[in-house]
């Protein structure tokens, strides 16, 4: 994994924190990933996974207290966050109240001694790249909200530093912004060619924005993949549960060839599914299947059969929640185009094709 | 029958005659703690002094504001500079001056220090920085006397240590005043300056060392500017007070270290010369005044940046 071409690369890291007394809480524990030169990279994870406490790491505020972090080759974990070319924008933007606009973005290459002509050449170029070139004499707390997070990028840019950290920075931003600041964010990056990782809680920005993404919970980090992988082959029950919908079915394996397995249900029925890339464990295994994977059909030829419990719509599809004959929940999405309206009522008995190669095998 | 505009017009009168109603008990209380006082004090300057204090009411003279600044050769009549009120005041000036830049020096560590404990750990740690407050100032002014005098604390362990060989004379100088009004202060300098560094995010110094601020440049850029009002509110806190100390030079400086305290309550006293005492005081609140004044204007212009 670890090679000296990646911009960040993180080996073994763990941070203990010593609770009150014999307690210790590990915030990372034995963490290794490596992040890609001009990669838009997410770490997403429940709140308490750990993330933030990486992305501390990376920047210098906090020390691992075991492994390494090397930004492109040279360990800088016991480096001081002022010696690393590594800038962040921070949660709540941090902008200094008792400075303007220009003079927060120039506040980086000003520490770093840099000429005043300089100076201002690149925070009038910073001005530009985030259209704040107007407002550049206002106060910070003169300013809106998505203004702010604009300057607190253009701040964390002006020093060109070789990889940006940004923690939750659209959490405190309303729908409508959250969402143009998303394509501001991926055009910066492209424009910048600046490495980017990004923490996020949501699923949707994290798939939306990354080009990988690793999902952390407890401490560790489960999967890393880009975002059509973790959605389409996730490694195990948290990673499914924790991006979209998703359906789980308790099966027994019955036979295996050419990296398909043949699957009795619990719930009756048999599925043929994929292989997880670590092989097969013994016993009763978990199988998991997108809603929108699954249709509704006769119970003649269907995988299997469920009751009909409830139909939600929503517009542009249909979910039909079903029952298992093992009890287990299992959800259809349809899409109500027109002419592909499957009629059900509450209470029915029907029958479930799932598409095949799409239901996967995962570690529980 | 009355038109829209007197039921309007009665209604305002009457809402302005209730307003003056309930801001009566603040007036009375400016004007007789206030006003009132200040006014007498100022008409006793103007007035000539008693044989044995007090004045001889409503004759007027300029004599005791002459005397402030200029003394009257007894022999033949010849005015000149008041050299010892001259000393006096400018050691006054002088000494509250070091006094609030030491407060500063040794509060802000103080308070910054407080400020980073956990927050159980604060309170008691502001608890021991009031405890001075409530002692009584003579006994606090009393137990400073017992540090620096010839065989106090700080001469006996110097001697036993053969640092010195006799005592250093600390007593009745300017330094025992300056040690005493700084001991004394020190809390009044530290407790705002804690006020403003408490409210202080932390997350702006994270941020100052993320732009490649080194320590002293994130105290320089950051922590100074936005604790900026505590250390002004500290340092009047500290400067006024000591500019008008009394007991502490009394009891430390004796008769060589004198400060305008002093010299007001002399006139008062035995130098029965109300007018000058009055005069004397007066001149005290200008240079505090003006002292604040520049100094409050020129915080302002240097913090002008930490506005709305």
């Amino acid at each position: 994994m670890g090679s000296d071409s990646a911009a960040i690369d993180v080996r073994g890291v763990s941070r203990i924190f010593k609770g009150a007394g014999q307690d210790e809480v590990r915030a990372l524990d034995n963490v290794s990933v490596a992040i890609r030169q001009n990669e838009f990279f997410t770490l997403l994870g429940p709140s308490g996974c750990g993330k933030t406490t990486l992305l501390r790491l990376i920047a210098g505020f906090d020390f691992p207290t075991e492994g390494e972090i090397r930004l492109y080759g040279e360990d800088i974990a016991a480096l001081p966050p002022y010696k690393r070319p590594v800038n962040t924008v921070f949660q709540n933007y941090a902008l200094f109240p008792h400075m303007t606009v220009a003079q927060n973005i120039g506040f980086g290459l000003e520490m770093l001694g840099k000429l005043k002509e300089e100076i201002a050449a690149r925070v009038a170029e910073m001005l530009a790249l985030v259209r704040m070139s107007e407002l550049k004499d206002r106060r910070t707390s003169q300013i809106s909200g998505g203004q702010q997070q604009r300057v607190a990028l253009a701040r964390a840019l002006a020093p060109r530093p070789k990889v940006l950290l940004l923690d939750e920075p659209l959490s405190a931003l309303d729908f409508k912004l959250r969402k143009d600041m998303q394509i501001e964010l991926k055009r910066l990056q492209h424009e910048t060619g600046i490495t980017f990782i990004f923490v996020t809680h949501d699923q949707e920005e994290a798939l939306t924005m990354s080009d990988r993404i690793a999902v952390m919970n407890k401490g560790r980090i489960l999967q890393v993949g880009s975002p059509q992988d973790i959605y389409v082959r996730p490694s195990e029950r948290f990673v499914a549960n924790f991006i979209g919908d998703t359906n789980f079915l308790k099966a027994r394996a019955v036979g295996a060839k050419g990296g398909k397995v043949k699957l009795d249900l619990s719930s009756g029925g048999s599925l043929s599914a994929d292989l997880p890339p670590e092989g097969l464990s013994v016993g009763e295994v978990t199988v998991v299947v997108r809603p929108e994977n699954a249709s509704i059909s006769e119970i003649k030829g269907s995988d299997f059969a469920g009751n009909v419990e409830n139909i939600v719509y929503f517009g542009t599809d249909t979910h039909v929640h079903l029952k298992l004959a093992d009890g287990l929940p299992f959800i259809v999405r349809q899409q109500n185009s027109a002419g592909s309206t499957a009629a059900v009522k509450i209470g029915d008995k029907v029958g479930v094709s799932v598409v095949p190669g799409t239901a996967k095998v995962i570690r529980d | 029958m009355a038109t829209a505009d007197e039921i309007a017009e009665h209604a305002r009168l009457a809402d302005i005659r209730q307003r003056w109603w309930l801001s009566a008990p603040a007036l009375i209380i400016i004007f007789f703690a206030a006003i009132g006082p200040l006014a007498i004090v100022l008409l006793y300057s103007f007035m000539v002094k008693g044989d044995y204090g007090d004045v001889k009411y409503w004759q007027f003279s300029l004599d005791a504001w002459t005397n402030v600044l200029l003394e009257r050769d007894i022999f033949d009549e010849t005015l000149s500079i008041a050299d010892a009120h001259l000393v006096i005041l400018w050691r006054s000036v002088w000494l509250s001056f070091l006094t609030t830049v030491a407060t500063l020096l040794l509060g802000f560590p103080t308070a910054f220090f407080i400020s980073t404990r956990s927050e159980h750990r604060r309170d008691l740690w502001l608890f021991l920085i009031t405890i001075p407050f409530w002692t009584n100032i003579l006994i606090r002014t009393f137990a400073m006397q017992e540090v620096v005098r010839n065989e106090g604390i700080v001469n006996s362990v110097l001697m036993a240590l053969g640092v010195i060989n006799s005592p250093v004379q600390i007593m009745f100088t300017d330094w025992a005043v300056l040690f005493g009004m700084i001991y004394v202060y020190l809390p009044l300098m530290v407790l705002p300056i804690y006020a403003s560094m408490e409210k202080l995010d932390f997350r702006m110094v994270e941020a100052g060392y993320d732009l490649y601020a080194t320590r002293l440049g994130v105290l320089r850029r950051i922590i100074i500017p936005l604790v900026k009002p505590g250390i002004i509110a500290g340092s009047i806190l500290v400067f006024i007070p000591a500019l008008g100390a009394y007991v502490i030079p009394r009891v430390l400086g004796g008769g060589k270290s004198m400060m305008l305290g002093n010299l007001i309550e002399l006139q008062f006293g035995q130098g029965r010369n109300w007018p000058l005492g009055a005069a004397l005081s007066i001149t005290l609140m200008v240079i505090v005044t003006i002292a604040l004044l520049a100094y409050v204007r020129n915080a302002m212009r240097s913090g002008a940046s930490h506005g709305h």
